[in-house]
């Protein structure tokens, strides 16, 4: 009885001590002195509480601009980022991302945005894929597991953004974390080796470097995060919306 | 014994001893094979025993990339790209090396066709573009 009371006898100088210091740490609801690291640990399984997301802002998006394709092919290894594909046609080599310009016919107004894998709720490539190769993960990223794909490319057919490719020619030269091979189909990963570190896309990356500031990537689930406030501030919209996909992409001006 | 049991004893014998003399170690100078020859690991050692990577790495591996796939988990522990980055550290993707790639030459000696290097690259990863 001696010893618990001893555990229990807090005096007051001590009971302020920690207190402030508590109070120090936090200095408000959700306002903390320190930054929570980014990346979830490498061991946790990824969860639904999260939902990634991109908001592409046309109105800041340039005609002559690529910037964003560039360092799509520069970051995952295809295109003028890659030594490959050397028999393939233009219309058979791998596009992960594209500029796409379009004009309104009635009113005259032109605008371009980069289309990639919309990353869609429900998924149709996800829907007819044979295999289960492909699939959307719990945070939204939808994959294509190589390991499984055998390239039938029926997502390919079924996705309505033209977003994935298929790889004609025998590989050499993939960069080590984003695996590419012949006889699979392939699209935008969203950068999911980036983001599994805490990062955003290299798209987004080069966008923002560059200053042109027409793309915005984050957590959807997360009211705190520039992406959630902005889509909840200004309208934005889905392409093809009416399918009813509910893709993790969204655009403004368009 | 008989003079047919004699005769069946010592073929018997004779096969043995051909058979035992046929599998010296070594099968290098009998068969024509090189045995595999690769260049230096990195690091001091293996996350696993050598006799347990040698009959397990495959599921090991296996396993390891489903967890990575579909749930996002990126242990470096069973991970293909870490093992490359310590096994391969000195491959630089020329034709000449790719012989003494650690993967390329046992899977040369054992005549086994993984295919993932079909897809994966047998290239370390380069310091700075590590993910």
């Amino acid at each position: 009885m001696n010893e618990t009371s001893e555990h229990t006898d807090l005096n007051r100088r001590e009971f302020l001590t920690r207190s402030a210091a508590t109070a120090g740490v936090a200095l408000a609801p959700g306002v903390m002195l320190y930054s929570v690291a980014q990346a979830r640990p490498a061991d946790e399984p990824v969860s639904s509480a999260v939902r990634w997301g991109l908001l592409i802002d046309t109105n800041k998006c340039a005609s002559g601009c690529s910037d964003c394709v560039s360092a799509c092919e520069r970051e995952n290894g295809w295109g003028s980022g890659s030594t490959d594909e050397t028999h393939s046609d233009a219309a058979q080599k791998a596009q992960w991302i594209r500029k796409v310009e379009v004009k309104n016919t009635e009113t005259g107004h032109a605008f371009t945005l980069p289309m990639m894998c919309q990353h869609c709720e429900n998924p149709p490539c996800a829907d007819v894929c044979p295999t289960g190769a492909s699939f959307r993960r719990d945070d939204g990223i939808v994959l294509v597991d190589k390991h499984i794909c055998i390239g039938c490319r029926y997502c390919m057919m079924a996705c309505p953004y033209k977003a994935r490719s298929f790889v004609h020619e025998t590989l050499t030269d993939q960069k080590p974390y984003a695996p590419r091979g012949k006889g699979t189909v392939e699209a935008c990963t969203l950068c999911v080796h980036r983001v599994d570190a805490g990062d955003s896309p290299a798209c987004v990356e080069a966008c923002t470097a560059e200053n042109h500031n027409a793309m915005l990537f984050g957590d959807l689930n997360d009211p705190a995060s520039p992406i959630a406030k902005t889509v909840a501030t200004y309208a934005t919209t889905q392409i093809r919306a009416d399918l009813n996909l509910n893709p993790g992409v969204r655009y403004q001006g368009i | 014994m008989t003079c047919f049991a004699n005769l069946k004893r010592s073929l018997t014998v004779l096969a043995t001893v051909a058979l035992l003399g046929a599998s010296a170690p070594g099968g290098a100078a009998d068969s024509g094979i090189p045995m595999p020859s690769f260049m230096e690991p990195q690091g001091t050692q293996c996350v696993e025993d050598t006799d347990f990577m040698r009959r397990n790495h495959m599921e090991v591996i296996l396993d390891h990339r489903d967890k990575t796939m579909h749930e996002g988990i990126r242990t470096k522990k069973h991970s293909l790209k870490e093992c490359i980055n310590c096994h391969a550290a000195d491959y630089q993707g020329d034709e000449k090396s790719r012989e003494q790639h650690f993967c390329v030459s046992c899977h040369q000696y054992t005549a086994a066709q993984p295919d993932c290097f079909q897809c994966h690259s047998l290239k370390p990863e380069q310091p700075g573009a590590a993910r």
